[in-house]
Parts: structure tokens; C-alpha cells; sequence
């Protein structure tokens, strides 16, 4: 299922194995058709994480502050539902998006002058500058209280959100599925392979003449928009939105969330909010205070002896077999 | 008219100079070589031929048009190319796909996000075209990591040629290869387009005589002098300050 690779060498072609989450999500909604509003949540999760595999598994580009246009979207959303009547789910993904966009357009085009610690430090900053306008800013956010009574019309008109969560869930797998294709085409695309050579050298990109500086803003602003729609997601399937959107927790957690599954494998974005969230959940019903030790565990399992994530064991598995026969 | 030239070009690091009042120039189809002995200032001279460092002073033309504050990416696509003195290469990438990197960048192909990079058949194509000349055609599916270090020298010239440069910069191109694959280096070079002004910086001795029709002997950040390779063979300056130093060793 790895598609680590992309480049003028690679296959295009979808392969059989890349059919299985969806598959596999499908067969979710019917078989725990008592977890559809978890369900929802990974699928939001593994659109967030998508975007940031794009900046940071393909561009190379470290950041701690993705969770910037995360919350944008969710309060862009929350603040059309609950203040302007705009109730449009479309519409209101799409000022997220427009908003969260611009944002990366903006904030790509100062930081992304910078490399390393400054970089990391520079995003982390303006994510707590969000952080810090949403608790300030009440009358719009609602503050430390959230914004609650989001009101979202049906989808297309016909399909209400609902206490399960099929609406949710199956708004939240088409809008991924669109999110997936688009990315896709990307990595697999001449400019998919010019980030991977950004990432791989940037030195030589420059000495081939590649503008590296403005193609970083680009894909930045390419994966902010996208992390501006999972945010927007998670506001209309809640009808709420707090304060945990934005700051070092949210950001954190999805590059937990991607380091578990893979970085730079398009498909460890899918796999690490599956076991995140579910651990999560198991055990913060288990060990309600405790359960963050379990992920740490998890992570360090991880870190120091699974490099590539859950997706690298696998191909190390595959690897192996292949040897074998 | 010069392929490339510069005017009284220096560099210092605070008190350390490092490249002093250089003026040289390279014609078109010029096969000229930078010689001199370890901390002259050649690589240091190249950096700024190629935008990768900001001459102090000065100035540097490329075809007769200024480009001493133009930034690395438009030095090459007005047609400057170079290689590396350390190899640096995308080296978990094939050897095809190092070459298509160049080749898209300077075709325009390598903005485009729709279409797969596998269906621009003309880059590959080219690419192909490219490692048989120099002859790797057959490692073109092989990782960088993977190739002995002399085939990662012709992957390096390979992607300058990708971009089809009106002047060719190689740093060292024959460092760190057995002998045997340093002829291979100087047969690839001799095959190069005639029109093409190439500056090589090289301790081979062997190779800069074999290659080059002009030598310029750079030391202390200074032009010693500039001559055909029998007039440098014949300079006692020269004998004394770099090819001494080898007869020594």
C-alpha cells in the first residue's frame, strides 16, 4: 500500500491495495454502526493529517503550528453557522478553505525564508497567536466556552445531520475521498516529484534552477487549505467548536498521528488516526487519567523501533516475504 | 562576446579574503581549466559564478548580460550549469529520475500538479537519451545510493547537461574515482557539444592537460597566471607554488 515513492519512474496506476480503506470504511458504517461519530472523527483526523504529509513528507517542511489552519476552518465554519445565517455546508468548507488559504499564503510566504528550529518556532507561534484572538475574542469565538449552536442546513439540501452520525460520516468519507484524489495527483505529478527532490536536496533543486522558495509557498498554502477543510468538517459535525482546535495540542497530535502510520507514504496519514483515535478512545474509557501514558508508550514503540511507522513493518514485512519466495 | 566573465570579483569573510580582484573569461566552446593548490579560492570562485555566494565585489556576465544579483535559479536558466565537488545527488531517487528533475526544470514541465510525471514521455525519453550517451542507460532504475561513486560523478554531469547549459562548471568532476573511471570521465567530457564553454576545477593534472586548451592557476584568491597548458607546464611560478608541491609529494 506504500506510495512513498512518486517521480517520472513511478506508477500512477491505482493499485488494488489502495481500494482497502475505503473498503474498509465502508464496512465500518455498517458493522459499528455505534461508533459512526468516532468514525467520522478519524476520517476528519486523516484529511488533517493528509495535509500535513504533503508539507511534511514530501516538501520536508518541520512544523509545529498546522493546527493554525485547522482552527481557522473549524471557527470560519462556526462562525458562518452561528453568527451570518450562512449554513451552507459548501459554502462554508469553502470560506474555510478560502480563509486557511490565504493564511498559508501568507504566513508560508514569511516563514518558509527560514529552516529548522527557527521554522518550527515561527509556525508554533502563529498558532498560538490564533490561539490567543479566540480566547480573546468572545463575541465571535465564544472564548474559553466555545462556540456553540452552529447550524448546518442538509446536505445537498436532503440529508440532515443526524444523533448517529451516517450524515456525518458519510460527508466526512466523500469530502476525505476528494482530499485523497487531489493529493494523489499531486505526489504523482512532476511537481510531486520536484518537492520530493526539494526534500531529498535542496541545494541541487537550486543549482537545476528550481524557484525552491516559491514552490514551498505553494504546496504550503495547497496543504493549508486542506487542513482549513478538516477543521470545517469537525465544526459541522459537532455543531461546535472550542478552543482545542488551535495551539500546540491539535498540532502535536497529528504529527503523532502521522509519525504512527508513516511519514511521506500517503497512505501512513490513514493509518496513524486509526490507531491514535482508537487507542484513544479505549483508553480514556479504560484509564481516564492516564491515558496519554499509552500513547507515549505507543509513540516511543514506535520512534525506536518502527522508523517508518505502522506502513514501514508492513514493508518491511512485504520485504522480507518477497526474499523469502 | 563572452559566454562569461567577470570584472574585478572578490570575496572576503571578514578579514579573511578569499578571492581578490579575479577577472576571467570564457568564450564560446572555451575548454578551460582552474588549477591551484587546496584553500585558493576555486570552489569559492564557482559559488559565486553560480549565485550560491554573494561576491563581495565586482561584477560577473553571463552572454554580456550582468547576473552578479541575480538569484542561482536564473543564473540557470540563462544557461549556467555546474556540478558539485562532493557529490550531491537525490539519492534515494533512481538515477532516470535525478535526470528528469533537471530536464523538467528546464522544459517548464516541473510546475505542473495534474498529470502524472510518468506520462511526460518526452522528459523520460530525453533522460534515457542522456545515460546512454554517458553511457549508465543500464543503472537507470537503480537507486543513487546504490551506484559505485564514479557512476555517481556521470549522474552528476548528466543532470548539468539535462539542462542543456551554455556554460558548464564542473568542481571536480574526476575527485574521489579510480583511474580507470576518470577516463570515462574525460572520454564523456571530450563527447560534449563543442558549443558549450566549459570551466573545469580539477587536481587531476593528467585530466586538466588532456582537456583543457587554457589554464588559469588561481592562488591565495589570486590570478597567478593565465596561459595554454604548455606555457603553465613551462611557468616556474606555477611549478613552484602547485605542481612543486606534487613533485614534492
Amino acid at each position: 500500500m506504500s506510495a512513498q515513492f512518486s517521480g517520472y519512474s513511478a506508477d500512477p496506476r491505482i493499485r488494488w491495495t489502495e481500494w482497502l480503506p475505503w473498503i474498509a470504511a465502508i464496512a465500518f458504517f455498517f458493522l459499528l454502526p455505534g461508533y459512526l461519530s468516532l468514525g467520522a472523527r478519524i476520517l476528519i483526523f486523516i484529511l488533517f493529517a493528509l495535509s500535513l504529509d504533503l508539507i511534511l513528507g514530501y516538501a520536508g517542511i518541520v512544523t509545529l503550528g498546522h493546527s493554525a489552519f485547522f482552527g481557522l476552518g473549524a471557527y470560519t465554519a462556526g462562525a458562518l453557522g452561528a453568527h451570518t445565517g450562512v449554513t451552507d455546508p459548501f459554502a462554508q468548507l469553502a470560506a474555510a478553505a478560502a480563509l486557511s488559504a490565504l493564511l498559508g499564503v501568507a504566513t508560508g510566504a514569511v516563514i518558509l525564508r527560514t529552516r529548522a528550529l527557527t521554522l518550527l518556532m515561527l509556525t508554533l507561534a502563529i498558532t498560538a497567536i490564533l490561539l490567543e484572538i479566540a480566547n480573546k475574542w468572545t463575541s465571535m469565538t465564544g472564548g474559553a466556552d466555545g462556540l456553540a449552536g452552529v447550524k448546518v442546513d442538509p446536505i445537498l439540501g436532503w440529508f440532515r445531520f443526524d444523533m448517529y452520525g451516517k450524515t456525518a460520516f458519510f460527508y466526512c468519507l466523500a469530502v476525505l475521498f476528494a482530499g485523497w484524489w487531489v493529493v494523489r495527483r499531486i505526489i504523482y505529478s512532476p511537481y510531486g516529484a520536484m518537492l520530493t527532490g526539494i526534500r531529498e536536496n535542496t541545494a541541487r533543486m537550486n543549482a537545476i534552477g528550481a524557484p525552491v522558495y516559491w514552490r514551498l509557498v505553494l504546496i504550503y498554502t495547497i496543504s493549508a487549505t486542506m487542513a482549513g477543510i478538516a477543521g470545517a468538517l469537525l465544526t459541522q459535525v459537532n455543531q461546535f467548536v472550542g478552543l482545542n482546535v488551535l495551539g500546540l495540542e491539535p498540532s502535536g497530535d497529528v504529527l503523532v498521528m502521522l509519525i504512527l502510520g508513516g511519514v511521506g507514504r500517503l497512505y501512513g496519514a490513514f493509518i496513524g488516526p486509526v490507531v491514535y483515535l482508537i487507542a484513544q478512545d479505549y483508553l480514556a474509557k479504560q484509564y481516564p487519567e492516564y491515558w496519554f501514558l499509552g500513547i507515549g508508550i505507543l509513540l516511543i514503540i514506535v520512534v525506536l523501533f518502527a522508523r517508518g511507522g505502522v506502513l514501514g513493518i508492513l514493508d518491511n514485512v512485504f520485504a522480507r516475504n518477497k526474499k523469502a519466495l | 562576446m563572452y559566454s562569461l566573465e567577470t570584472k574585478k570579483l572578490c570575496k572576503s569573510f571578514g578579514a579573511l579574503v578569499v578571492a581578490q580582484n579575479i577577472d576571467f573569461r570564457l568564450a564560446p566552446g572555451d575548454r578551460h581549466a582552474l588549477i591551484g593548490p587546496n584553500g585558493a579560492g576555486k570552489t569559492t570562485f564557482v559559488n559565486m559564478l553560480t549565485g550560491a555566494l554573494a561576491p563581495s565585489s565586482g561584477r560577473i556576465f553571463l552572454n554580456d548580460q550582468e547576473i552578479t544579483r541575480t538569484n542561482q535559479s536564473t543564473r540557470v536558466r540563462a544557461g549556467l550549469g555546474r556540478t558539485f565537488q562532493v557529490t550531491s545527488l537525490f539519492r534515494s531517487l533512481p538515477v532516470l529520475d535525478n535526470v528528469a528533475l533537471a530536464i523538467a526544470e528546464r522544459s517548464g514541465v516541473a510546475p505542473r500538479l495534474w498529470r502524472a510525471a510518468s506520462s511526460y514521455k518526452d522528459v523520460i525519453a530525453e533522460s534515457q537519451n542522456l545515460l546512454a550517451e554517458l553511457g549508465i542507460a543500464d543503472d537507470a532504475a537503480t537507486r543513487v545510493a546504490d551506484l559505485p561513486y564514479g557512476k555517481q560523478r556521470l549522474v552528476e554531469i548528466a543532470i548539468a547537461l539535462g539542462l542543456k547549459p551554455k556554460v558548464l562548471l564542473l568542481d571536480e568532476p574526476a575527485a574521489g574515482v579510480p583511474s580507470h573511471e576518470s577516463e570515462r570521465i574525460l572520454a564523456t567530457l571530450e563527447k560534449l557539444p563543442s558549443d558549450i564553454a566549459i570551466l573545469i576545477i580539477e587536481h587531476d593534472m593528467d585530466l586538466v592537460f588532456r582537456f583543457a586548451r587554457r589554464i588559469t592557476v588561481l592562488v591565495q584568491g589570486t590570478v597567478l597566471v593565465e596561459g595554454t597548458p604548455e606555457e603553465i607546464a613551462r611557468d616556474k611560478r606555477v611549478h613552484q607554488v602547485y605542481l612543486g608541491e606534487q613533485a614534492h609529494a
